[in-house]
């Protein structure tokens, strides 16, 4: 008998305009609105509809034995909210069955962790927040933005009263440890840490529909087979991967759907049982420490930051974005403040890894730029006029401020 | 190996990209064990010797109409027929084009045998056709005078005189295409190029393209045998010294510079509509236009028009020391070309240590992955890479260094390499 903790992602980012350098300094919109809106229809209907009706019957259909957990990202949860308010309420209807639960991550799906303590705090507390108003329960467990952890990681995430979190378990990242088995992390004991099964999570995510692979085409009853020969030492087993696997990355044609209904019938036939990532660690005592002093992912082969802070154009990008920060504090102006959470979004760093230049894999796949060096320019264009707009509030304060301090002073005379 | 190999210019002599690519292409066969004799309509004299060895057509002397030998006189006939830079003529017409008075008749030393010499004036003047084809009636006897296995002929000035070299030698020829005559001259082509074109590229044994770009132009407009044409992209000779030291720059902008000739094919409008562009946002910008053209007037008329001439400067053409210096003032390099086959100056740009922005209709954007690419038309998006080059510094020192790197992987001994093993491949085929 294994446990299975089944944890899907859900984000969209805010994608940017093309923002020519000619616009910078004349107060045009950052986002583009009809792309946005067009990919989470779309998306919507090849996935977080469909896949939801799905799970909400496959929950009802095993009398509660049947559990999943999901993160949200909060860019995801406002474009729900102002473009397709109904695939709120059908998180919100998988919310109300009891046996799905919802994890903590940045609001942005930012790389804050990164860089500012402060700034991964606000937003942490903020996606919990919002999760907290839609679907009536604070979370405990945590997973960073692409699973991205190392102690310090751990370590902020434990002071925001975190119980677990959840990261990549590739064998570069443990060495001879186990995926299968619940850590504690070194830096804070009283976390525990889980860890994805990359070959099994990514035989779902990556493999399923591709006919070159000996094992396609992958049936439920299969997979619960693999899944059972684990050794009796593996406790856990943890499928973690982007939702939308399901009908998106795997169009509906390729029987993903048909998949997913097999396999809560099959694994429960042999005993396996389903779990939340804070079940499992409640079920399951830490076998170890786990000590990640270096950050790792769950992205590309390398599984580490490369996927975005890999090259000049990223860091460039990324200091500059950061280097705003105090202002941004400073601003007190909501939209600014918005715009910069939604400019922190790890996809527009994605965007600009010079990567598929040389193998041309998944990252053309998810970019909406032709290349690396369109994504930074238009990000940068994007980002000098966000500075410039935001020196020009702060300016704008000052004087206000002053005049009210002249005035003051002039009553006193 | 033994190459007989016909161009049009050559080093230090040059008035473009064509003679810098061929000095690379004979020291890419030189470095591979290749021996190329080099024929040029007219040497200087101070062209480089090393290994190459340049024939000046001025200096051969051919024998007098109606002194020709059997093979030469059917390779005339031929030629008569077949070509196409030689307007129509009557047979006496034709004969009297190659009497002695059209060049210099004079006898062979101790002999009253008469020959005659053609006075080649090189270059690209109003006589060209008729260059041209004294070019061509002069190969033939190169080509009898010298051993070689194979013939090499560089664009269509030198076409009929590869066509020649083969009628007279029975040896297989190569045409290696640099640019094409849509290239030059966008739709309005002249038909009797196109065909003189076509007629190297028909003749030939085997077509080199300088890219894929150019490839498939002379697949599908000039309707040759894909099979036949092999893409072999040039290549950069390493600068030969090591920058100049940084000196004080003359403009506290940034520079942003354009060389190449002034003509319809290289844009050189687009450039200035698209500085104009960013002067309108951002006056802490100078723009260099480097180079001479039958449009250079109209150019400076036309920033003149768009009254950006203080942030615009005209240099004319520029070689050696002044072109290094404006590569050392530049922060960003722009080939805006319509349609370029090649295009070796951004390499040159990326060697002197200047990212570029290069035009998509090239064949240099092949081989450079480090580079922003736009269409040469689009003055927006081009606006916008110049302003993101100057201004963000990760981009520019990114491509700065990586383009560099790909530059120095590409040297013209890798590239005489293929051009030697494709000889080989048309020399076997050639004979069986």
């Amino acid at each position: 008998m294994k446990h299975v903790c089944l944890y899907f992602q859900v984000h969209q980012p805010f994608r940017l305009r093309n923002f020519s350098f000619m616009e910078i300094g004349k107060g045009h919109a950052y986002f583009d609105e009809d792309i946005n809106y067009d990919i989470l229809q779309k998306v919507a209907r090849n996935c977080y509809l469909p896949a939801n009706q799905l799970l909400l019957q496959l929950i009802k259909a095993h009398h509660g034995r049947f559990r999943v957990s999901f993160s949200i990202s909060g860019t995801a949860l406002d474009q729900f909210e102002q473009y397709l308010p109904e695939v709120t309420d059908s998180f919100r209807a998988l919310a109300d069955t009891g046996c799905v639960e919802f994890l903590a991550e940045t609001y942005g799906h930012s790389l804050a962790a990164l860089k500012s303590r402060e700034e991964f705090s606000r937003q942490v507390k903020a996606h919990a927040d919002k999760i907290t108003g839609l679907f009536g329960k604070r979370p405990v467990a945590f997973r960073n933005t692409e699973l991205i952890y190392n102690d310090a990681i751990g370590e902020m995430a434990a002071r925001l009263g975190f119980t677990t979190i959840l990261t990549e378990g590739a064998s570069q990242v443990l060495h001879w440890k186990s995926p299968h088995n619940v850590y504690a992390s070194a830096a804070s004991p009283d976390l525990r840490l889980l860890l994805k099964d990359f070959r099994l999570s990514d035989d779902i995510a990556f493999r399923f529909s591709d006919r070159n692979w000996p094992e396609w085409p992958l049936t439920a009853a299969r997979f619960a087979h693999w899944l059972n020969a684990k050794p009796p030492g593996d406790e856990i087993v943890n499928l973690f991967m982007d939702y939308e696997t399901f009908g998106e990355h795997h169009a509906q044609g390729t029987g993903i759907f048909a998949f997913l209904a097999d396999l809560p019938g099959q694994l429960d036939a042999h005993g396996n049982r389903f779990v939340t990532p804070s079940e499992a660690v409640e079920l399951l005592p830490p076998v170890a420490t786990l000590s990640m002093p270096q950050p790792v992912s769950w992205a590309d082969e390398a599984r580490d930051l490369s996927a975005w802070l890999g090259n000049d154009l990223q860091q460039d990008a990324f200091d500059s974005l950061y280097a705003l920060e105090k202002k941004v504090r400073a601003c007190n102006h909501a939209q600014l403040q918005q715009e910069w959470l939604y400019l922190q979004s790890s996809d527009h760093f994605y965007y600009m890894s010079t990567k598929a230049l040389a193998d041309g894999s998944v990252h053309s796949y998810f970019s909406p730029y032709n290349n690396p060096f369109d994504a930074f320019v238009n990000y940068m264009n994007v980002l000098t006029d966000f500075s410039l707009r935001l020196d020009r509030w702060l300016e704008r304060k000052k004087t206000v401020n002053d005049e009210r301090h002249t005035l003051q002073a002039g009553l006193h005379l | 190996m033994q190459v007989l190999m016909f161009g049009w210019e050559f080093p230090p002599h040059i008035s473009g990209g064509l003679g810098t690519a061929c000095q690379g292409i004979t020291t890419g066969l030189a470095a591979n064990d290749v021996n190329v004799l080099f024929v040029v309509p007219k040497a200087y004299g101070n062209e480089p010797a090393e290994k190459i060895k340049l024939v000046s057509a001025s200096d051969i002397a051919i024998p007098a109409p109606g002194r020709q030998t059997q093979k030469v006189q059917e390779a005339l006939t031929f030629f008569e027929v077949n070509c196409p830079v030689v307007p129509y003529l009557s047979p006496e017409a034709f004969a009297a084009h190659s009497e002695p008075e059209h060049g210099i008749a004079t006898t062979v030393e101790g002999t009253d045998i008469p020959v005659m010499r053609y006075a080649f004036r090189g270059g690209y003047g109003k006589d060209l056709m008729k260059e041209v084809w004294q070019y061509a009636l002069t190969a033939s006897t190169i080509a009898e005078q010298h051993n070689f296995d194979i013939i090499h002929a560089h664009d269509w000035l030198s076409f009929p005189a590869g066509i020649m070299a083969r009628e007279a030698s029975g040896k297989p020829l190569v045409v290696h295409v640099h640019a094409t005559e849509f290239d030059r001259s966008g739709d309005n082509i002249n038909m009797q190029v196109y065909e003189t074109e076509r007629q190297g590229m028909l003749k030939a044994d085997q077509v080199i393209a300088v890219s894929e770009l150019t490839r498939q132009t002379i697949i599908h407009r000039y309707h040759i045998p894909a099979a036949k044409v092999t893409t072999i992209h040039n290549a950069v000779a390493p600068a030969a010294k090591a920058a100049a030291p940084a000196g004080e720059r003359m403009f506290p902008e940034k520079t942003v510079s354009f060389i190449g000739r002034v003509t319809y094919q290289k844009g050189p409008a687009f450039f200035i509509e698209t500085a104009a562009k960013i002067l309108r946002q951002d006056k802490g910008f100078r723009f260099i236009m480097a180079g001479s053209g039958d449009l250079l007037h109209a150019m400076i008329a036309h920033a003149a028009r768009l009254r950006i001439s203080s942030h615009f400067h005209f240099t004319g053409f520029l070689k050696g020391a002044a072109l290094d210096r404006v590569l050392s003032e530049s922060d960003v390099y722009v080939m805006p070309s319509v349609s370029e086959p090649f295009g070796i100056s951004p390499l040159e740009a990326v060697r002197a240590g200047v990212p570029v922005i290069v035009s998509r209709q090239s064949g240099v954007q092949e081989v450079l992955q480090y580079a922003l690419k736009v269409d040469g038309w689009d003055t927006d998006a081009m606006a916008n890479a110049i302003y993101a080059l100057a201004r963000y510094k990760g981009l520019s020192s990114m491509l700065r260094r990586e383009s560099a790197r790909e530059v120095a992987a590409l040297r013209w001994e890798t590239q005489g390499a293929l051009i030697r093993t494709l000889y080989n491949d048309v020399i076997a085929s050639f004979i069986s």
